[in-house]
C-alpha cells in the first residue's frame, strides 16, 4: 500500500488544490487498474462492507498495545478519528511488507467467510507489517468515512487529467450506484457509455452564497428567483417504469419516500427533475417545519402514523431529462417552461408541485419579499440566470443563493469542553446559557464561529477560570458574552430551556457587553413565538 | 507521614520549611525556577534563584532582577530544606528540582524530555518519595519518532524545496525548539536565517559556550532572493504575519508534538508538521514515573485528569493539581508570542 500511502501523504501535506490534483493525476497513471478502481470507489463515499466493527477494533488493539480500553476510548475524542487513534496507539510493525491497495481490500472482503477469531488474527497481522500510515488508511477502510481532504470534484479532475477524457462527463459516469466489487476500471471509465445505468443520477447544480449587493448581478429580467426552500435537495429519475430518488449526498432515498412513487402514474418515463423534498402541509399549502422532516430522515421504512403527520412532496427546481433527452445543455428559461406546462396537469393531491417563481421587476422589491422568506418557512430566496444551462458542481455565475440573515441572540459562555481531531489541544466547544432572572439556562452549544486567534485567548481565558470540572466539561465564570446567530428555532420539551436551535454558531465575540446585559429567556421564547 | 515537603497554594508551588516557591505565577519574594520559558520564569519575584545554564536567558528575557545561580547537583540548604537542582533535558540549561525536608524527598520535574538533543543536558531520574511531573503529552496517542528520521525527514523537506527554488519557513519556538532544530538542520543545504526572536536567544546561548551552526539574521533590508535555498527559522506567530512574503515562494512547515496529531497538523494549514518535541512522549512518562519509584504523583499540566485515572489504576496515588503552567509557549500555539 506504499504507492496509496505515499499518494495520501502528499495530498495531506498539502493545502494547495492544484497540488492534491498533480499527486493524484500522477497516481492515475501509474496505479494498475484494481487499485485505481479502488482509489476511485473510496474517494466517492464506497468502501468495502464492514467485516469488524469498531468495537471490536478498538479491543484488539487496546490490547496489541497493553492499554486499557478506557484509555483508548479516552484518548479517541482528543485525535478525532478512530482510525488514526488506533495506527497511533500501536506498537512500531515488526515486519513491513508492500502490498497493493487491492491486496488489503480484498483482505478485508475476505474477512466475511472466516471466523472472529481468525478475523482477529489477521488483522492483528496487517498491523503488524504496515507503518503508521498505512496503518491509518486500512483502518480507515475498516471504519469508513474516507475523508482525507480529496473531494469527489478533485478526484474527477486528476480523473480527467490523468485520462484526457472531459471533466463533465467523467462526474456523470461517476454518478449512481456502481459497485466496485462488481464493475472493472475499464468499464467504468474506459468503455463505451450506451448502456448506462438506469438509476444513474445527474451531477447536481450547487449555488455560491451572494455576498454582493443583487445589484451586481445586473438586470433583473435575466434572472429567475424562487424561494430557497428549507429541506432535501434531491432528484428524481423515472426512466424504465421504475422511479429512483436520490439525495445531494448521492444516497439512494427511494424506499424513505414512499408517497413519492405516486409520481410515475403522472409523468412520462425519461423525465428526471431536480427538487426539494419537504413536509407539506396542504391546507397551509406551505411546507412544515424543518423539525418534522427531520423525523422522515434517516428512517428507512415509515410507520403508516408518520406517513400522515409528515407527508413529504417535491417542490421541482428544474427539469433535467425530458422524453428521455438530457436538457441540461437547454437554457434555464426552457426547462423552466416545459417543467411548468408538465406541472400544470397534474393533480393537486399529486407529490410534486413547481417551486413557484418569486415575481419580480427591480432588486429593490426582491429585497423587500426575500425579508418575509420566514413566513413562507424558506431561507431566503434562489437566483438563477434564465439563459443558463444546468451546471455540475459548485459553480460560479449563474445560480446564487441569497438567504436571509440569521436570527441572533447574545449569551452567556458557561461550560467550555476540548474540542478535538483539528482542534485538540484548544476548548472551542461551548455552552450558552440566557438569563432567567437571576439564574442563567443553557440553551445552546456551538463549536464554530471564532477565528484561531480568538480561540486561543478563550483557551487561555478557560485554563485560568475554571470553577469546577465534571469529566472533560469545564465549568467557567460566567463573564463572556457571545452573539449565538442560527437559522430557526423551534419548541423542545427535551431540553431545559424549552427550545432548540438550528445551525447555532458563535458570530460575534461581544467585548463591549457584560454578563448582564445578555438576552434572556423570555427574549428565546418571542424569537420562538414569532419564528418558531 | 510527616508534613509535605511542598504544598499547593494560590501563587504557585511553596515549601513551608524553606519559605520559598518553584514556578510561582504570582509574585512572592523567592522563586526556585526551572527554565525560562514565560509560563514558569515570570516577572515580578523579589528573589530569583536558577541553574547557571538557565540564568543568562532568564535575565535576556526577565531584564534587571535579583537572580543567584546553582550548579547541577550542588545542594543548598534554604531554611531547613535542601535543595537541589539537576538537568531536565528541557532546554539547555533546565532543571527539575530536588526538594528535601527531614529525609522526605519531592521533585519537581518542570518540563522535560528523556530524548538526548545534543545540546541540551540529558535528563538526570531521580529516586523521590512524591514526584510531581508535567504531562503535556499524557495519552498514549503521543510517542516520538526516532531523532535519526525525523532529521532525515527535515532536510528532504529543506533540500527539495531548495532544489525547486522555494524558500522553506520553519516554526519553532525562539527558546530552546529553534536551536535543537539548528542542530538538526545539514548546513551544506543552504543558508540559515532566523527572525530576530530566534537570533536573540542564540546569541545568549552561544555567548554560553553552546555550539550552534551559523545563521544569518534576518533584518528588515534582507531581501529573500539574495538568499535562494534558505532555511528560515521563525515563531509560529511570524508566519502568519507580512514578515514571511520577503521570502516569496516558500514552504511552510511546523515543529511540535501536537504534529503527531494529523487534525491539528492541518489545523495549522502549514504544508508540512514535523514532530519534534520537547517534552516527554507517552513511553518515556511511564518510564520515568516508574524509574523515580515515587509512591505519590501529582500532575500538573497537559492530559491531566486522564493520566492521573491511568496512575491510579495501575496502583500509583496520583493526583490532579491545578496550575498555571502548560498555556506553554512552545505547544500552546505560541500564544505567548503572539499576545506579546
Amino acid at each position: 500500500m506504499k504507492a496509496f500511502a505515499d499518494l495520501f501523504t502528499a495530498v495531506d501535506q498539502t493545502t494547495k488544490t492544484t497540488a492534491k490534483t498533480k499527486a493524484l493525476a500522477d497516481y492515475f497513471k501509474n496505479a494498475d487498474d484494481a487499485d485505481k478502481l479502488w482509489t476511485i470507489a473510496l474517494f466517492s463515499g464506497r468502501r468495502p462492507k464492514r467485516a469488524v466493527n469498531t468495537t471490536q477494533l478498538r479491543e484488539w488493539a487496546a490490547e496489541r498495545a497493553s492499554l486499557p480500553l478506557w484509555l483508548v476510548e479516552e484518548s479517541y475524542p482528543i485525535v478525532g478519528d478512530l482510525a488514526e487513534t488506533i495506527a497511533l496507539i500501536l506498537p512500531p510493525a515488526e515486519q513491513h511488507s508492500d502490498e497493493p491497495l487491492s491486496f488489503w481490500i480484498n483482505a478485508l472482503r475476505a474477512l466475511h467467510d472466516v471466523d472472529i477469531d481468525t478475523r482477529k488474527q489477521r488483522i492483528l497481522d496487517a498491523w503488524n507489517r504496515q507503518d503508521d500510515t498505512e496503518r491509518f488508511l486500512f483502518n480507515k477502510l475498516i471504519t469508513g468515512g474516507f475523508r482525507i481532504g480529496v473531494s469527489r470534484k478533485l478526484m474527477t479532475r486528476a480523473l480527467a487529467q490523468a485520462t484526457g477524457q472531459d471533466e463533465a462527463v467523467l462526474a456523470h459516469r461517476l454518478m449512481g450506484g456502481w459497485k466496485p466489487e462488481t464493475t472493472s476500471y475499464h468499464a467504468l471509465i474506459e468503455a463505451e457509455d450506451a448502456a448506462a445505468d438506469q438509476s444513474r443520477p445527474y451531477p447536481f447544480y450547487l449555488a455560491y452564497q451572494l455576498d454582493d449587493p443583487p445589484e451586481s448581478l445586473g438586470d433583473p429580467k435575466d434572472w429567475l428567483a424562487e424561494w430557497k426552500w428549507d429541506g432535501i435537495r434531491g432528484q428524481l429519475l423515472i426512466r424504465g417504469s421504475d422511479h429512483h430518488v436520490w439525495s445531494r449526498g448521492e444516497e439512494l432515498m427511494t424506499d424513505r419516500f414512499p408517497e413519492l412513487a405516486r409520481a410515475r402514474d403522472f409523468l412520462a418515463d425519461g423525465t428526471v427533475i431536480d427538487a426539494e423534498i419537504v413536509a407539506w402541509d396542504a391546507e397551509a399549502e406551505q411546507p412544515m417545519p424543518f423539525n418534522t422532516l427531520q423525523q422522515r430522515i434517516g428512517r428507512k421504512t415509515v410507520p403508516k402514523k408518520l406517513l400522515k403527520e409528515a407527508p413529504v412532496i417535491l417542490l421541482a427546481y428544474d427539469l433535467l431529462e425530458h422524453a428521455g433527452r438530457d436538457m441540461r445543455d437547454t437554457p434555464l428559461q426552457e426547462r423552466r417552461a416545459t417543467l411548468e406546462n408538465l406541472a400544470e396537469n397534474l393533480p393537486k393531491d399529486a407529490p410534486i408541485r413547481p417551486s413557484p417563481r418569486i415575481a419580480f421587476d427591480s432588486w429593490d422589491s426582491l429585497a423587500s419579499q426575500r425579508a418575509t422568506a420566514r413566513d413562507f418557512r424558506a431561507e431566503g430566496v434562489m437566483l438563477k440566470r434564465l439563459d443558463s444551462p444546468y451546471l455540475s458542481g459548485r459553480k460560479k455565475g449563474d445560480w446564487w443563493k441569497w438567504k436571509l440573515d440569521p436570527l441572533t441572540i447574545d449569551a452567556v459562555m458557561i461550560y467550555a469542553q476540548q474540542g478535538h481531531g483539528r482542534r485538540a489541544n484548544l476548548f472551542t466547544d461551548f455552552t450558552f446559557a440566557v438569563w432567567q432572572g437571576n439564574d442563567l439556562v443553557p440553551f445552546t452549544k456551538a463549536y464554530s464561529g471564532l477565528t484561531d486567534e480568538e480561540f486561543n485567548r478563550i483557551t487561555h481565558w478557560v485554563r485560568r477560570n475554571t470553577q469546577q470540572r465534571f469529566g472533560p466539561v469545564r465549568q467557567v465564570t460566567p463573564k463572556h458574552v457571545f452573539e449565538i446567530a442560527f437559522e430557526g428555532i423551534h419548541a423542545s420539551p427535551r431540553h431545559k430551556s424549552g427550545v432548540a436551535l438550528r445551525f447555532p454558531r458563535m458570530s460575534r465575540w461581544r467585548h463591549d457587553k457584560q454578563v448582564q446585559d445578555a438576552n434572556t429567556l423570555d427574549d428565546l421564547k418571542q424569537l420562538l413565538d414569532a419564528y418558531g | 507521614m510527616a508534613d509535605p515537603a511542598l504544598t499547593f497554594t494560590e501563587r504557585g508551588i511553596y515549601c513551608p520549611a524553606g519559605d520559598f516557591f518553584i514556578d510561582p505565577w504570582r509574585p512572592v519574594d523567592r522563586a526556585l525556577i526551572t527554565h525560562g520559558h514565560a509560563d514558569h520564569a515570570r516577572p515580578g519575584h523579589r528573589r530569583y534563584l536558577a541553574t547557571e545554564g538557565a540564568a543568562p536567558v532568564i535575565r535576556h528575557r526577565l531584564g534587571e532582577i535579583a537572580l543567584d545561580t546553582i550548579r547541577y547537583g550542588e545542594v543548598r540548604r534554604i531554611g531547613s530544606a535542601d535543595v537541589s537542582f539537576h538537568p531536565a533535558g528541557h532546554i539547555p540549561g533546565s532543571a527539575q528540582i530536588r526538594v528535601e525536608v527531614s529525609g522526605e524527598v519531592w521533585v519537581v520535574s518542570g518540563d522535560y524530555k528523556r530524548v538526548d538533543d545534543g545540546l541540551s543536558e540529558p535528563f538526570e531520574p531521580l529516586r523521590c518519595h512524591a514526584f510531581i511531573t508535567e504531562c503535556t503529552f499524557g495519552l498514549p496517542v503521543f510517542r516520538w519518532p526516532e531523532e535519526a528520521e525525523v532529521r532525515a525527514e527535515l532536510n528532504a523537506w529543506w533540500a527539495a524545496n531548495a532544489a525547486a527554488g522555494r524558500a522553506s519557513i520553519l516554526g519553532a519556538y525562539s527558546l530552546g525548539k529553534a536551536q535543537r532544530l539548528l542542530r538538526m538542520l545539514d548546513p551544506d543545504i543552504g543558508p540559515i536565517l532566523t527572525h530576530g526572536a530566534v537570533e536573540a536567544t542564540n546569541e545568549v546561548l552561544r555567548a554560553q559556550g553552546y555550539d550552534l551552526p551559523d545563521t544569518l539574521h534576518v533584518t528588515p533590508d534582507l531581501k529573500g532572493k539574495d538568499h535562494p535555498g534558505a532555511l528560515v527559522i521563525a515563531p509560529p506567530s511570524a508566519l502568519a504575519q507580512p514578515w514571511g512574503r520577503r521570502f516569496g515562494a516558500a514552504s511552510t512547515a511546523f515543529a511540535s508534538g501536537w504534529m503527531r496529531l494529523r487534525g491539528v497538523r492541518r489545523r495549522r494549514a502549514a504544508d508540512r508538521g514535523f514532530v519534534v518535541s520537547d517534552h516527554v512522549d507517552w513511553p518515556d512518562l511511564m518510564r520515568t514515573i516508574r524509574e523515580t519509584d515515587a509512591e505519590k504523583i501529582f500532575v500538573t499540566h497537559g492530559y491531566t485528569d486522564i493520566f492521573a485515572r491511568h496512575l491510579t489504576s495501575e496502583g500509583w496515588d496520583a493526583q490532579v493539581v491545578p496550575t498555571e503552567f502548560g498555556s506553554d509557549e512552545d505547544d500552546s500555539e505560541a500564544l505567548a508570542e503572539a499576545t506579546s
